[in-house]
């Protein structure tokens, strides 16, 4: 065999390889999404039924109705959409600032507080659960706020807050990814915007960044997701409101329930069973995610992309 | 006024300015960790120490010293149980997800064809992964039975068992392998953000390297464990952190759980802080002892 026979070899089974793995790995990912689509569209019987395993017999959309009623589907979804939306911008905002506070200025305190942030994230949310909430719960701000404490619980403020100032879901790791991405810009810019006569905040805004956006994106992406599948956070500070997860949670006893007081019927051939749980649940669940996909599918060129130019590199 | 005011900044040295800068850039932060990190951080801490009760105008506390630090340890039923079966996962968890991570992201940065669309299904479970389809799937009985089956269905319980066998591993390490085999789908699913960021350390390995590499006459093999492997080793601890924290948030971690139970139903406020303070503190400790033994390996460029 030639050496150039022999290389040609090894890349074909390099690519089959590759191509083996790829399929398994993408075939994991997805399969659990496609059981869950193929069984929203089914009756509760057609579960029990071993010969429909991918495609439902009598293709039937109650599922997705009684999810849209009984999750309150477009309240929710408003819901879901205005908070997710107001925290990924404020903390999109303020990471960003932050970032580059930490990454452009040698000085003794970024080191200082680049661990600090780092440090936020090792400790479990969890933790500070039960203080953070009695913390807007009486909100003196360290006692400079005079008079009866306030009750900021039930507001958006915490979420506001916590987002404008670094301190939200995980925003540690997107100051350190804005740190990063600002690090591996030429210091060219900056310094011809100075000699310009730019002051520091002219320079941040108007050079360093409009020429940030795919960092951005990564850090924006991320932080509307988390909030938007966020259970947490809502309960903590919400709860009375109804968000996606919460309406998810219980869509399938609320309905289970109404159906046990009003169709007598239903229930006597078995309808209101376990089986039913997971059908609405299934359908729910696709009602919920299916947002997330289209932003996802929307914004993955440029997400895909800008990875490879976040630098996101310790 | 506005004018002095300019001047006077130029006027003071190279150092202060920087610092001045920093300061105006990072303010928010030390706001926000000195009002909702720091104060709560402290106040958990003496949390553990007491017994709370809430009033309606605000709480008082009673100093109970390391007597819920004892009672979670010695006298609750499960947190120990708990605590040992969290950890073990935990660490035999990440060499799986690392190990994961590294070889999807090095395939994802060949080049070949159908590559976006190949990036784009590994980082579905970045969006889908976290929160509510866990969530579902840990109640959704229909769904935990579906996997069991399908799960004994592949592996035929005993066969993958006796194929790995015959080549005569020790018992642990049979097990181990088998837990990897098995636990495929959750390793997969929870590798998202890591594969994300060992993709941005390849990219930003210089392919001058791989070139003069070549010119040399080096294997795939190689370049792999003498480029590729020395360019991530700084990525391997940052995503070893990563996998860490993410474990925090999974509805599956079950000591997590417990800690939620116990706070909102069980011994109270005051065990559920001291519970998370040693969990907490166990965790520190042992990502201080990794970064100080990965880092003596690390390589770094710069």
């Amino acid at each position: 065999m030639t050496r150039l026979q022999q290389k040609r070899l090894t890349n074909i089974i390099g690519t089959l390889f590759r191509v083996a793995v790829l399929l398994g790995v993408s075939y994991v990912i997805i399969q659990p999404m496609l059981t869950r689509m193929a069984t929203s569209f089914m009756n509760v019987e057609e579960l029990y039924d071993q010969s429909v395993k991918w495609i439902a017999r009598n293709p039937t959309l109650n599922n997705y109705r009684t999810c849209w009623v009984y999750m309150e589907y477009p309240k929710a979804l408003l819901n879901s959409l205005t908070l997710a939306s107001v925290v990924s911008l404020c903390q999109l905002a303020s990471c960003t600032y932050i970032g580059y506070g930490l990454a452009r200025f040698q000085w003794r305190g970024s080191g200082i507080l680049m661990g600090l942030a780092i440090f936020t994230l090792i400790v479990p949310p969890q933790m500070i659960r039960i203080p953070l909430y009695l913390h807007f719960r009486y909100f003196d701000m360290l006692g400079i706020l005079k008079g009866q404490p306030l009750n900021l619980v039930g507001t958006y403020w915490p979420f506001v807050l916590t987002g404008l100032t670094g301190s939200g879901f995980r925003n540690g790791l997107f100051i350190y990814i804005m740190r990063q991405f600002f690090k591996g810009m030429p210091r060219e810019l900056e310094e011809a915007a100075y000699v310009d006569g730019c002051g520091f905040l002219s320079t941040f805004f108007r050079v360093m960044l409009p020429s940030s956006v795919p960092g951005l994106i990564v850090v924006f992406l991320f932080s509307f997701v988390w909030q938007w599948n966020d259970y947490f956070y809502t309960t903590m500070f919400m709860s009375t409101k109804n968000f996606l997860p919460q309406a998810l949670e219980t869509v399938a006893s609320k309905a289970a329930q109404v159906i046990r007081q009003t169709d007598m019927v239903a229930v006597t051939s078995g309808l209101v069973q376990d089986n039913f749980n997971t059908v609405i649940n299934n359908a729910g669940m696709i009602m919920v995610i299916t947002p997330l996909l289209i932003i996802y599918l929307l914004m993955q060129r440029y997400f895909v992309e800008s990875i490879e130019r976040t630098g996101l590199v310790g | 006024m506005a004018k002095k005011r300019k001047r006077r900044i130029f006027k003071v040295g190279y150092r202060q300015r920087q610092a001045l800068g920093g300061l105006l850039f990072t303010f928010p932060f030390i706001i926000g960790f000195s009002l909702f990190f720091l104060r709560p951080f402290i106040e958990s801490i003496l949390f553990s120490l007491n017994e709370l009760q809430l009033g309606r105008d605000g709480y008082t506390l009673v100093w109970k010293g390391l007597g819920n630090f004892s009672y979670a340890l010695f006298q609750h039923a499960t947190f120990n149980e708990r605590f040992v079966e969290n950890i073990t996962d935990t660490l035999s968890t990440l060499p799986m997800i690392i190990g994961f991570s590294l070889f999807a992201a090095s395939i994802l940065n060949q080049r070949f064809r159908g590559r976006s669309l190949a990036r784009m299904i590994l980082f579905l479970p970045v969006i889908l992964g976290a929160g509510v389809v866990l969530r579902m799937e840990t109640g959704d009985w229909a769904y935990i039975m579906a996997q069991e089956t399908a799960r004994a269905n592949y592996f035929a319980g005993n066969a993958l068992r006796q194929i790995l066998g015959m080549i005569r591993l020790p018992d642990a390490v049979l097990e181990y392998l088998i837990e990897v085999i098995t636990g495929s789908p959750e390793i997969i699913r929870d590798s998202g953000v890591q594969i994300l960021i060992f993709l941005a350390g390849l990219q930003s390995i210089p392919p001058s390297v791989y070139e003069a590499a070549d010119v040399e006459g080096a294997t795939g093999w190689e370049k792999f464990w003498l480029i590729t492997f020395p360019g991530l080793s700084p990525l391997i601890l940052t995503n070893l952190v990563y996998t860490v924290i993410d474990s925090f948030t999974t509805p599956q971690n079950q000591l997590i759980m417990l800690i939620e139970q116990v706070s909102f139903t069980g011994a109270g406020f005051g065990v559920a802080m001291a519970m998370s303070m040693m969990y907490f503190g166990f965790i520190a400790a042992l990502l201080a002892l990794v970064s100080v033994v990965v880092g003596r390996f690390v390589f770094y460029n710069v």
